[in-house]
């Protein structure tokens, strides 16, 4: 049900959106001009866009992707032309490569530098070596979510995803990167390996696999788990504290083998149309109030630590998922990006996946 | 001297009204048609290879090909078992009964075509709709979801009415009177219906079959929520190659390979129908 439901909402937001873009006409934006934001889908509380137009008289046109692989073309072909986008570490590494990112000016962002972690910071330097190019939104780990109910053993391996027990109770992530990832890790390999014996080895894992996978899916994973069609999936930690409250059975764990640490942050392009508007943009969000409101939407974990201080309930301003003690943990990575052949390689052995 | 002058009008008149669809069919069928065949043909550098065509020959592509073909066959022939005899029924009924029914068929084509396909999935998941009402009556679970038999019923469920359709037409179009002499004339009803009827709607049928086979064909939707993305056709390999891979160039050679076997399928479609008669509505 809530599955239709969202897909009904985002026609109707686009419904709306085409309505209210064509009532315009000639003067399109607000009166303070437009911003144009791209973002990951329902990767923010709607609500804040409301307040932030009201308050600063800036148009939000805002479009959603799926999967940063799939954003990158349309950024690099500017066929249209975006002002903030808010893709991941290696994709950030990757535009900042290809020059396809504006440097900021701080001085028109005083809410980041304070308001964001000192280690959030750190952990950008990655991919954005001098943090110039970005701010962080959201971070988190990429872990097992498994329903009690169903799993009788202790899970802290990425090993259980080839257990046969789980046969047609498994699901992956549909994404090139985050799949290998699990096949890489379970052979104590890094994520950003690009030694081709390496990820021979994880794609014949991944191979393996396949007959137990029930379906490779992206965001559907979380309303397969709630709805108990799955016992195990791949899962990153924002919606795990989602799916929890919806079903309590649901459990979620970072394998010893290590993860995935990621960051989403907000990046202005290059030829951004409205860079200044674009800056008041990420300036808003990262105001503790709206850190907060939009943490509460999207149970994405904040890197906004003003915002974490103002979370109400103990459990999750101290929740383990949502706020992990990195310490605790080895062999915890972040994404780079590899290079044009790296990526080549990488989508042929996927491919080979798929098909098998 | 008057008519031929009022014939020039027409023409003019005929022209100017064609404009603006002939404006239409070159921005957004021939610009972007030939924008694949610009990148199909060549590389990164912008180089003409043929490359990128010959990679359906790879065991990945020409698997998902012979798969796409295989399954699209299959529901192709599906439909047509099933649209037949409906075409038939309806063909068959007073006026006011057949538009309700008709009316019905194609109620479910104004809803979108996504939201139908990802209603099925919540019906056939293991702990959907379906299995739900099967388990209260103690029958056997219903496991097809992720298989190519979802595949197969996600395309026939879809397409169905693109085969009911021109063969109703071709059906209602049947003169009476050819029936009845037949009949006159000695033939009992399987003769009439495999000597006359059937070779009469022939037209019908080809134009329903191209409109199954190619969507069909083509599919990556259906595939992807149905099959659980684990079923990889051809549609699902040139769709990843535009939206995760990025690389243009094979995603567009990939699909000049398609539209090879869609002109194939086109040609005979022409062939057998000469007059149209099949075309829809």
């Amino acid at each position: 049900m809530k599955k239709i439901l969202s897909m009904l909402s985002v026609a109707c937001v686009s419904a709306s959106l085409t309505f209210s873009l064509a009532g315009c006409g000639g003067s399109a934006s607000g009166e303070n001009g437009e911003v144009i934001v791209y973002n990951w889908g329902e990767y923010l509380d709607p609500e804040t866009l409301e307040i932030f137009e009201e308050e600063t008289g800036i148009k939000v046109i805002y479009d959603e992707f799926e999967t940063n692989e799939i954003m990158y073309p349309k950024v690099e072909a500017g066929a249209a032309e975006y002002d903030v986008i808010c893709p991941s570490d290696y994709m950030i590494q990757k535009l900042i490569d290809n020059d396809l990112l504006a440097e900021l000016n701080f001085d028109n962002i005083p809410n980041a530098k304070t308001n964001i972690g000192s280690q959030y910071w750190e952990q950008s330097k990655e991919f954005d070596p001098e943090n110039k190019y970005s701010v962080p939104y959201c971070w988190g780990t990429v872990g097992i979510l498994y329903n009690k109910t169903m799993v009788d053993e202790p899970v802290d391996s990425w090993s259980i995803l080839w257990n046969e027990k789980y046969a047609d109770n498994i699901l992956m992530q549909d994404s090139v990167r985050d799949a290998f990832m699990v096949g890489l890790k379970l052979n104590g390999y890094s994520m950003n390996s690009t030694d081709a014996a390496e990820l021979e080895t994880a794609k014949n894992s991944l191979i393996e696999q396949k007959p137990l996978v029930q379906a490779y899916v992206v965001d559907q994973v979380r309303d397969k788990m709630i709805g108990n069609e799955a016992a195990i999936g791949v899962i990153y930690s924002g919606e795990a504290i989602y799916t929890r409250r919806e079903n309590p059975d649901l459990e979620y764990v970072i394998p010893k083998e290590g993860t995935n640490v990621w960051i989403d942050s907000w990046v202005i392009t290059k030829n951004a149309p409205n860079k200044e508007n674009a800056e008041k943009f990420i300036n808003f969000m990262c105001r503790p109030e709206i850190a907060l409101m939009n943490f509460e939407f999207i149970t994405y974990s904040t890197p906004n630590d003003a915002a974490r201080e103002m979370i109400e309930e103990d459990d999750i301003r101290n929740s383990p998922i949502a706020f992990p003690d990195l310490s605790q943990y080895s062999n915890l990575e972040t994404f780079r990006y590899l290079g044009g052949d790296a990526d080549q390689l990488y989508n042929d052995l996927w491919k080979e996946v798929k098909s098998k | 001297m008057k008519d031929n002058h009022q014939l020039k009008t027409n023409k003019l008149t005929g022209q100017l009204l064609s404009a603006p669809y002939l404006l239409w069919a070159v921005i957004f069928i021939l610009v972007p048609l030939g924008m694949v065949f610009y990148y199909g043909l060549t590389d990164k550098t912008g180089a003409f290879t043929v490359d990128n065509v010959v990679a359906i020959m790879s065991a990945e592509h020409a698997k998902a090909l012979w798969l796409s073909i295989g399954l699209s066959l299959v529901s192709t022939l599906i439909c047509f078992l099933l649209a037949y005899p409906l075409a038939m029924i309806l063909a068959n009924m007073n006026v006011n009964q057949h538009s309700f029914v008709v009316l019905i068929f194609i109620l479910p084509m104004w809803m979108n075509f996504l939201l139908r396909t990802l209603a099925w999935q919540t019906l056939l998941e293991k702990t959907g709709v379906i299995n739900n009402i099967l388990q209260f009556f103690h029958l056997p679970a219903l496991n097809i979801i992720n298989t190519p038999a979802a595949i197969i019923l996600g395309m026939v469920y879809n397409f169905l009415p693109f085969m009911v359709l021109p063969i109703y037409n071709s059906l209602v179009k049947i003169d009476p009177n050819v029936v009845n002499a037949a009949r006159d004339l000695g033939a009992n009803g399987i003769q009439t219906f495999f000597k006359i009827i059937f070779p009469l709607t022939i037209p019908g049928v080809i134009s329903g079959i191209t409109m199954v086979f190619v969507p069909a064909l083509t599919t990556f939707v259906i595939s992807k929520l149905l099959g659980g993305s684990k079923i990889l056709l051809i549609g699902n390999v040139i769709e990843e190659e535009f939206t995760q891979a990025g690389n243009w160039h094979l995603g567009s050679g990939l699909s000049i390979v398609l539209m090879i076997f869609i002109i194939f399928n086109m040609i005979i479609s022409a062939i057998f129908d000469k007059n149209g008669e099949g075309s829809m509505l």
